[in-house]
């Protein structure tokens, strides 16, 4: 465990060495992704010029749970983006390289980029997150600085977890299944507002589907004391975070179910 | 003009052939424009403010956007930026033909084709289970036609800007990110651009980026009445000609001080 920790943060440290390469050209995506993510958040802003509020949930509440949703993407992006891009690996036959080394798949995948420039986003959403928790009136308190955490943690995780299912589809498709990114792409697009102003079915697929409710909107209603008009108590509000992480590990044994299905394109 | 129509065509032809990456696009764009369209149903359901479109006005905008969505000019051309890395851009130099012509044909078929694999069948399916709405008359329809032609013109001459902007940046795909956001966000394709404050409005009206999928969209659903479709296609044509100017000058000023490298 420790030796692949160890081999870990040397892949990283590789990765980043060589984007560091390319300072400018770094410096530049960053911007790009920050102003493209931005913008988004703008409209966002202007739309609650005009409406006032959300169903009752204010800009500064929405703020929160686009503020989570956005780093715990951005961190599942850099650190999963070997699995993003596994399809080009199974193509090229670069995989049967990975399996002669007698390290786990899961982590030399991994390992294979470390994306910097998502920091981009991450910024976006450290900012929106930083004003969403100055503007409400919360106390933070350290139990509520840990929900938080564990909520970003967890929803990176259940991020990373959808792009290793991806990546394991690509064992049998050959070729990347873009569909795929609907459920990534499109969690990110539907967790930024809270659950409860959407459909019931699509509420439903968000919860227990893939549950995306479980890493921001019940830690979100604890964290602003709310009531949930779904009944839930706070304990399972608290406790919901650890889905996301069950989720990752869940992906990761079906990752496994994969690599044993893998048959190179002998290329 | 014949080279250049040749062009297009082959690179249309070509790109017509990636039919199971429009059809995966569209299960994308279906599901995006439905977390839209939910959202602004639970925004209408919260106020009772007078707004500056009906509810059935936004949804038939919000069908559009998704529509028409890979009109914007977004991305770039990722063959000439592998030639402009490479170096073998010097091929094109040495092609009979106006090299700023050359790149405006590739973008136009880079702009179009996607676009009618895609635009065709979300159009039925939302107009038939999502809510769309058919133009508010046959005069709309028309106009709108009209102006989504200039939409495709106005996003190329953006898109051969960023074409011509990676000949000074070889690294940084910066120009092609900040125009493309720039696009995405003052077109309307966010959210619609009425929403967005009063004062922000002039300004909105004076950047090129409008034509691109607001003066369509609201000829179309009649929030904007067909007899102003002529100043509004003339502010696309008017912003077209200027940045094919633009284009043609600094691809000129590029081509004096070109290093081309490699070998």
């Amino acid at each position: 465990m420790r030796n692949s920790l160890k081999l870990y943060l040397r892949y990283l440290g590789i990765s980043i060495r060589s984007q560091m390469q390319y300072r400018a050209s770094f410096v530049m995506l960053s911007l790009g992704t920050f102003l493209t993510t931005a913008a988004e958040y703008v409209g966002v802003v202007a739309l609650f010029d005009r409406f006032g509020s959300l169903r009752g949930w204010t800009l500064a509440e929405v703020a929160l749970f686009y503020g989570i949703t956005n780093i715990a993407f951005a961190l599942s992006e850099a650190w999963a983006r070997g699995f993003d891009t596994f399809a080009g690996m199974v193509k090229s036959g670069e995989f049967d390289r990975v399996l002669l080394r007698p390290r786990s798949t899961a982590l030399q995948v991994a390992g294979q980029e470390l994306q910097l420039m998502r920091v981009g986003r991450m910024a976006q959403g450290l900012f929106v997150l930083l004003w969403s928790a100055t503007a409400l009136n919360i106390p933070w308190t350290l139990g509520r600085i840990a929900l938080l955490m564990a909520a970003i943690l967890g929803g990176a995780c259940l991020f990373s977890g959808l792009f290793v299912l991806q990546a394991t589809l690509c064992f049998w498709t050959i070729d990347s299944i873009e569909v795929a990114n609907t459920l990534t792409y499109g969690g990110v697009e539907a967790a930024r507002f809270p659950l409860t102003i959407y459909r019931d079915w699509f509420r439903r697929f968000f919860t227990f589907g893939v549950p995306f409710a479980c890493v921001t909107y019940f830690p979100a209603l604890a964290i602003l004391g709310r009531q949930d008009p779904l009944g839930t108590s706070l304990w399972f509000q608290s406790l919901a975070p650890l889905i996301g992480f069950a989720f990752l590990l869940v992906a990761l044994r079906v990752w496994q179910f994969g690599v044993r299905h893998y048959r190179s394109t002998g290329s | 003009m014949r080279p250049y129509w040749a062009i297009v065509q082959a690179r249309f032809r070509m790109l017509l052939q990636y039919r199971a990456a429009a059809l995966a696009g569209l299960a994308t764009q279906l599901f995006f424009g439905l977390v839209r369209v939910m959202l602004f149903d639970a925004f209408y359901r919260s106020s009772t403010a007078p707004q500056p479109m009906s509810y059935s006005e936004t949804v038939t905008y919000l069908w559009l956007i998704q529509a028409l969505l890979l009109l914007l000019p977004w991305g770039l051309d990722f063959e000439v930026r592998n030639m402009i890395r490479s170096g073998t851009v010097a091929y094109e130099l040495a092609r009979p033909t106006d090299l700023y012509w050359l790149w405006f044909s590739r973008s136009l078929a880079m702009r179009t084709a996607p676009v009618l694999l895609r635009a065709t069948p979300m159009f039925v399916i939302a107009a038939l289970f999502l809510g769309l709405q058919p133009p508010a008359s046959p005069m709309a329809a028309l106009a709108a036609l009209a102006a989504i032609l200039g939409a495709a013109l106005l996003g190329c001459a953006i898109t051969t800007l960023t074409t011509i902007s990676l000949l000074w940046t070889i690294a940084g795909d910066g120009t092609a990110r900040l125009l493309g956001t720039a696009s995405m966000i003052f077109s309307g394709a966010i959210i619609p651009l009425p929403f967005f404050p009063d004062w922000a409005q002039t300004a909105l009206n004076l950047l090129p980026f409008r034509g691109l999928m607001d003066t369509p969209f609201r000829l179309y659903i009649g929030h904007l009445p067909p007899q102003e479709a002529i100043p509004a296609i003339a502010h696309q044509l008017v912003w077209t000609c200027a940045l094919i100017l633009m284009g043609r000058a600094i691809l000129g000023r590029s081509l004096r001080r070109l290093t081309v490298q490699g070998g």
